[in-house]
């Protein structure tokens, strides 16, 4: 960051000691404090589900400091508070987009096609386990786990048979992809313009968001700085050559789903965010060039009230670090787009149909916080990826909010509440607070590598569960309202087939493809990461190449090296 | 004298989902059990080799990714060839019901599925492993 401009813990929104009005005052000594002597509340204290006090009630002395044009202003005007577009779901309605992948690539494909004429607007695709560690199919490490959390691609082929028949132009895709996002990404460009589609016009989004996984989803192959380049060269290369794709989605779902606060959740993504502006900006880029295509990831937990607060914080404070902190010019720049899913840990084993409610709660925070797109998980979440009927009731549960429930109707419908704006305030000084102390760690990389962000998930996640050990916290089913034999559920079962299947088709594709362009390309590949041109021109060549998965990542492996975390004592 | 129960927590496979390994390791060292993390993405050979040189009364797998019906029969198998029948292994994290009795065959002693409190496992652990030094 330069001199001269604003650091994080400057960005404060107003403060004042809260002063109970006289009315107020006397109902609590007339009124209340006889009531209460009666029947005493349930507990001493109540909190959020993330630890943060809430009050019996919330009145015009919680909001003492409140300016309108301020702290909140119109949707679609600075700071984006109430939300990113002018009409909001009054004009469009978030894009249903579930999370799907299982598999061969044909499984997935037919998934895919089942889901969009179900009603769901745009795609997402889950890889498994070697193709988001950078191991094809056939590798010894991918024993056991091909298809099993997701689709297996290793190669161009498999792409192009994962998309087949999709109408890329019209549908925009997701794919949760990191470490070897920038290959996957090259595989769909690839069978993209295969097909016939404009590499201009097609949309989507890659996560492409390694901070977050030396964090929380630990899915990293290489160190942080040549992992940071590649991050940064995706980020330039889409700027230039595929001006509608979001190259980075910067997650704060896995750091939720590893077990932090929602206020953690909150500053580790947008200080994420912001290391990521800074390395690009490195580059030479400056920021209008790339920031309005910077989009976001976040988690939709229990405590409704606590998420939309969430969401509100971080439209606003997104808005100020880029217009105050990165002096960004263009208003688009300033908008923290984001995508929302349902909160994975919050589902339980016991009584699975329990989790077809708590994802209802949990996907109407999203709503009401104003998210542009929506994953809702399945009943079935905490044994299995989910079946065609599961899937089928989440995507359901998004179409009952967004066409029978009348919260689409308003723009932001929870502004002016005591209690929301309250709230969203106290989050968003939380979340600068972290700031200060990432800041003064050196930054985030710097965080990252003395292990502050993972060290404040692992004791929130610890506290947690202690929480739910003594009934501090209820989890219906399983530490309270337990039922002895629970009605079972049919569960999605992956064999060994796939694995078979695609170990198969890689050995037809090595056979089939010309290895003297494979190794050339791959070779290219190999001198360019030693130096610090773009990577991307020379991976989408071995791509056409049919080079795989494995072999484009074992030559970065070779060039980077691979990275360790740090022991956990 | 009894000497402190001996536990390798492992996560084997591809699998980096790390939450609930860390609370148990967390949970057990709070319960006085000596706890050894083996860290992310480890074969089973590696975890094997970890238990002998660690000298461990308990090996607990985590693992979620549905990989559980490859790796774990072949831990169990590892630990056996190499003379570690005594030690108790335990499997935590994503296993379908229909699982259990595969595994439990492989040679593990029990399964503890999502909802497990740590008190549980911390009991199954100290009313299944002989802490007596004389006995090994």
């Amino acid at each position: 960051m330069q001199k001269g401009q604003k650091t994080g813990t400057e960005l404060e929104a107003g403060q004042t000691a809260r002063q109970p009005s006289a009315d107020e005052t006397q109902w609590v000594e007339r009124l209340l404090e006889p009531a209460l002597k009666k029947s005493p509340e349930r507990q001493e204290v109540f909190t959020t589900l993330s630890g943060v006090p809430v009050e019996r009630l919330y009145t015009p002395s919680d909001l003492a400091d409140f300016d309108y044009a301020r702290d909140l202003g119109e949707p679609g005007e600075y700071p984006f508070t109430r939300g990113i577009h002018r009409t909001m779901y009054r004009g469009k309605v978030w894009t249903m987009r579930q999370f799907s992948g299982f598999g061969s690539p044909e499984d997935t494909n037919q998934r895919l096609h089942y889901l969009l004429k179900q009603g769901q607007t745009g795609l997402s695709i889950a890889f498994d386990l070697p193709t988001l560690m950078g191991y094809d199919s056939d590798h010894a490490l991918a024993e056991g786990e091909v298809g099993k959390c997701g689709v297996s691609v290793s190669s161009l082929a498999d792409m192009e048979t994962l998309l087949a028949g999709l109408p890329l132009e019209q549908v925009t895709t997701s794919m949760t992809i990191n470490s070897p996002a920038a290959i996957i990404w090259a595989m769909y460009l690839v069978a993209a313009e295969k097909s016939g589609a404009d590499l201009k016009k097609i949309s989507g989004t890659t996560q492409n968001d390694i901070l977050k996984e030396y964090i929380a989803q630990k899915e990293y192959i290489f160190p942080p700085k040549p992992s940071m380049r590649l991050v940064a060269d995706t980020i330039v290369y889409a700027t230039k050559e595929v001006p509608r794709w979001n190259p980075i989605s910067i997650s704060g779902y896995h750091i939720r789903e590893a077990g932090s606060t929602a206020v953690q959740e909150l500053a580790f993504t947008l200080r994420d965010g912001i290391e990521y502006v800074e390395w690009v900006t490195r580059t030479g880029m400056k920021v209008d060039d790339f920031a309005p295509r910077l989009s976001f990831f976040f988690n939709a937990h229990n405590d409704l009230f606590e998420e939309v607060a969430k969401y509100r914080a971080a439209r606003r404070i997104w808005a100020r670090v880029m217009r105050e902190l990165f002096g960004a010019k263009d208003a688009r720049s300033w908008l923290c787009r984001f995508h929302t899913q349902t909160a994975g840990c919050s589902l339980t084993a016991q009584q699975p149909y329990n989790n077809v409610v708590r994802t209802t709660l949990q996907a109407l925070a999203a709503v009401m916080g104003g998210t542009q797109s929506l994953h809702t998980n399945s009943l079935d979440e905490a044994w299995a990826l989910p079946t065609e009927e599961a899937v089928t009731l989440a995507l359901r549960t998004q179409q009952v909010i967004a066409h029978e429930s009348g919260v689409t109707n308003t723009i932001d419908p929870l502004a002016g509440s005591y209690f929301v704006e309250n709230l969203t305030n106290r989050t968003e000084r939380a979340c600068y607070d972290y700031f200060g102390r990432i800041n003064a760690l050196g930054g985030m990389v710097a965080a990252i590598e003395k292990g502050f962000p993972q060290k404040e998930i692992h004791n929130a996640a610890y506290a947690y569960q202690q929480a739910i050990e003594s009934k501090k916290a209820i989890i219906v089913g399983v530490n309270d309202f337990v039922t002895e034999e629970d009605r079972p559920i049919t569960l999605l079962v992956i064999d060994e087939s796939v694995a078979r299947h695609q170990r198969h088709k890689l050995e037809q594709l090595k056979k089939q493809r010309d290895g003297g362009r494979v190794e050339a390309t791959l070779a290219s590949l190999a001198s360019a990461a030693a130096t610090d041109v773009n990577l991307m021109p020379y991976i989408l060549e071995c791509v056409r190449a049919y080079a795989t998965v494995g072999e484009m990542c074992d030559v970065l492996r070779r060039v980077f090296g691979t990275y360790e975390e740090p022991a956990f004592r | 004298m009894d000497r402190r129960i001996r536990v390798l927590v492992a996560k084997p496979g591809l699998d980096g989902h790390d939450r609930g390994a860390k609370i148990v390791a967390r949970a057990l060292r709070d319960a006085g059990m000596e706890v050894i993390y083996t860290g992310l993405r480890q074969t089973p050979e590696m975890i094997v080799t970890a238990a002998l040189q660690e000298d461990v009364d308990v090996v607990g797998v985590s693992i979620l990714s549905g990989a559980h019906r490859t790796i774990i029969p072949r831990i169990c198998e590892l630990l056996r060839g190499n003379g570690l029948d005594d030690v108790v292994v335990v499997v935590g994290g994503i296993v379908p019901d229909e699982d259990i009795p595969i595994l439990k065959q492989a040679g593990i002693a029990e399964v503890f599925q999502p909802g497990v409190s740590t008190q549980q496992i911390v009991d199954f652990i100290r009313s299944h492993v002989r802490t007596v030094t004389s006995g090994r």
